[in-house]
């Protein structure tokens, strides 16, 4: 590492670091984030409570209307720390109705983008069903928005992505990861107690993050930029993709390109996650493309 | 024979293709229309060994996309009201567990799935979902929540859950009798699909003489329900903002109305 | 989970609302909301059996920091050290 390159690494502020409303604030210009249906408004999960659950006000979901780089967007903050970042019902409708609005806006000659944070173990199991309904309205939500202004996804801290929520990751407009954090759509516990742990060695946390880590998802194509775990980095990524607008042709719509990598594969002796990139044809990327 | 499968057989009005020996799909008359099963079927013989018993996993995932994408491209050129109803007809264990899932990403397989009938709805196609048995997890997010009509058979074998019960019994530190009891208190944990169909999700729920063998009179009766809905799904909204605003939501999802609502009013 | 409720005397009126931490592991949110007369505080929390711990924590600091207003504490199992630091951090940014 060169001088100033150590001297980058000391100047950097860990997003991960930051609480989901910190994180939404940092990554808007100053002084125009507006929350909304913020812990005041008390809008509590009804479901929590009565089974001596201690809610949070505003159930582990921030909205944060602003700008960034002058653009309107949408901020859409998971709270990792309460409840694993699970959706319910209160949380997972947040999500889908902002995306909703911001859709309603663009339609209406006002764009704008969305920024989702997404630090979660998919559904809240004490809100099961509900849980999963409004998972399946963030998806639709994703997609009505996506048609019309940029949808982007972040995975920063080492929680990940997992759940029914991967889904609606895999369906944004852009997908910025950190080498530290993690998608799929089961988690190594999950699949471990399912299936067994040879399987899935849930302990084996090098092999963990060579499946689902965001340094193995971007080198896949399953995800677009790796950026550093530092808030100037993410933000400079973020107003990047939003400025790139709606591409021709979405992942979720490249099916023939997901035809030809199952094809590629045989599932009885499966490529070791290191050669994965290069059975898919993908090229070989330095860590230089980091930031 | 799965149920899916069965159903399935039944319904069509003729052949039942593969798209994969997993994914089968069907012409079904209802009323004037020609709608397109698709149902996901147990394949023992899959190479992908966790996804042998009707799981949603990869090459399900991607099949389900590409036999919606091809009914979407097919009607482009028809009139909105004359595209083709498409049913998900519903039976499945889960998503497909497994490691060679993760590292090929079956989340984007999933999501190319859950796109194509997001699409579908949008594009005026009547997207109904038709559960018939088991309905658990990732695997109904890819097959099945995207409709704007949805029909449950009322049967003790029809099971519509986030999580089978063992596993969440596992994950949240509680025993099967005490997710059972506390089951009785909130209708979303349930696994009766009587206490599903309260949630506001479910637009019919339909009771028949044998959930495992259809009957004849079982068959007019899903059928007619079918066309109903198709009927229904025409004259509504394309997004899923009925299911904020069925009678049952408008009990068990006064939080998600609260939340739509408050919401739209701060955003100004 | 238990609720408790506790008012403590006060006389120095919060300026504006103040919301700070998270209901995460070994952390708590306050929502403080300026009130006349006396500090009221509830307390939700996942750990049984603390109400004296509580009681002793809040005492404390009431008795030092004197602050008018309501006090929602969502505690998801946090240090007596963590209460007071988050208690502090509410009131901090609750002054003019």
């Amino acid at each position: 590492m060169t001088v100033t390159e150590w001297e980058s690494l000391l100047d950097r502020t860990s997003f991960i670091e930051l609480d989901a409303r910190e994180r939404a604030k940092a990554l808007l210009d100053e002084g125009t984030a507006d929350e909304l249906c913020g812990p005041f408004d008390r809008i509590e999960s009804p479901w929590l409570e009565p089974q001596g659950v201690v809610p949070q006000a505003d159930d582990g979901v921030v909205v944060v209307k602003g700008l960034l780089d002058g653009r309107r967007v949408v901020v859409i903050g998971i709270e990792q720390a309460f409840q694993g970042g699970g959706i319910g019902e209160v949380s997972g409708a947040k999500i889908a109705a902002a995306l909703s609005l911001a859709a309603r806006d663009s339609r209406a000659g006002t764009p704008t983008a969305a920024v989702l944070l997404l630090e979660t173990g998919g559904v809240r199991l004490q809100e099961a069903n509900l849980g999963l309904a409004t998972v399946a309205e963030v998806c639709a939500a994703v997609l009505e928005l996506r048609a019309l202004q940029p949808v982007v996804g972040v995975i920063a801290g080492a929680l990940g992505c997992f759940g029914g929520v991967s889904i609606a990751a895999g369906l944004c407009t852009t997908l910025i990861m950190t080498a530290e954090s993690r998608l799929g759509l089961d988690g190594p516990e999950v699949i471990e107690s399912e299936a067994g742990i040879a399987e899935f060695d849930a302990s084996d946390h090098p092999l963990i993050w060579s499946i689902d880590g965001g340094t193995q998802r971007v080198r896949t194509g399953l995800a677009d930029a790796l950026v550093l775990d530092d808030v100037t980095a993410l933000r400079s990524a973020v107003a990047g993709a939003v400025r790139q607008g709606v591409p021709a042709e979405h992942r979720s719509r490249r099916i023939g390109e997901l035809r030809a990598r199952l094809e590629a594969v045989d599932p009885a002796h499966p490529p070791a996650p290191s050669e994965l990139a290069a059975v898919w044809g993908r090229p070989a990327q330095s860590e230089g493309d980091q930031g | 024979m799965s149920r899916g499968l069965k159903w399935t057989h039944a319904l069509a009005d003729g052949a039942v293709h593969d798209v994969v020996p997993s994914v089968i799909t069907a012409g079904c008359t209802l009323g004037d229309d020609t709608a397109r099963l698709v149902t996901v079927v147990p394949d023992p013989d899959s190479p992908f060994h966790r996804a042998r018993a009707g799981e949603v996993g990869l090459r399900e995932g991607l099949a389900i996309a590409e036999a919606v994408t091809e009914v979407v491209a097919a009607d482009e050129r028809l009139p909105d009201g004359r595209r083709r109803p498409i049913v998900a007809v519903v039976d499945l264990p889960s998503q497909a567990y497994g490691r060679v899932e993760e590292l090929l990403g079956i989340h984007h397989a999933l999501a190319a799935a859950v796109d194509a009938y997001a699409t579908a709805r949008t594009a005026g196609h009547p997207v109904l979902s038709l559960i018939v048995g088991n309905a658990l997890s990732g695997g109904l997010l890819a097959h099945g929540l995207q409709a704007n009509q949805i029909l449950a058979l009322d049967d003790p074998g029809v099971v519509i859950h986030a999580m089978h019960k063992q596993a969440a019994a596992k994950v949240t530190l509680r025993t099967v009798a005490e997710l059972d009891e506390l089951a009785k208190r909130f209708p979303p944990l349930s696994y009766d699909v009587g206490d599903w169909a309260k949630l506001g999700l479910c637009d019919e729920l339909l009771t028949v003489e044998n959930a495992g063998e259809p009957t004849g009179a079982d068959l007019t009766k899903v059928r007619n329900a079918l066309v109903a809905a198709v009927v229904r799904a025409r004259k509504g909204p394309r997004d899923l903002s009925n299911r904020l605003n069925s009678p049952g939501a408008m009990k068990t999802r006064a939080a998600s109305r609260r939340i739509h609502e408050e919401l739209a009013k701060q955003w100004g | 989970m238990r609720t408790l409720s506790y008012e403590f005397p006060a006389d120095r009126p919060a300026a504006r609302r103040s919301h700070v931490g998270v209901v995460g592991s070994g952390d708590l949110e306050v929502l403080m909301t300026p009130a006349n007369g006396n500090a009221r505080v509830r307390v939700r929390t996942s750990v049984d059996g603390f109400d004296t711990v509580w009681r002793t924590v809040l005492e404390r600091f009431f008795a030092r920091h004197r602050v008018a207003a309501s006090f929602e504490l969502n505690d998801f199992g946090a240090t007596p050290g963590v209460v007071t630091l988050r208690l502090r951090q509410a009131i901090e940014e609750g002054r003019a």
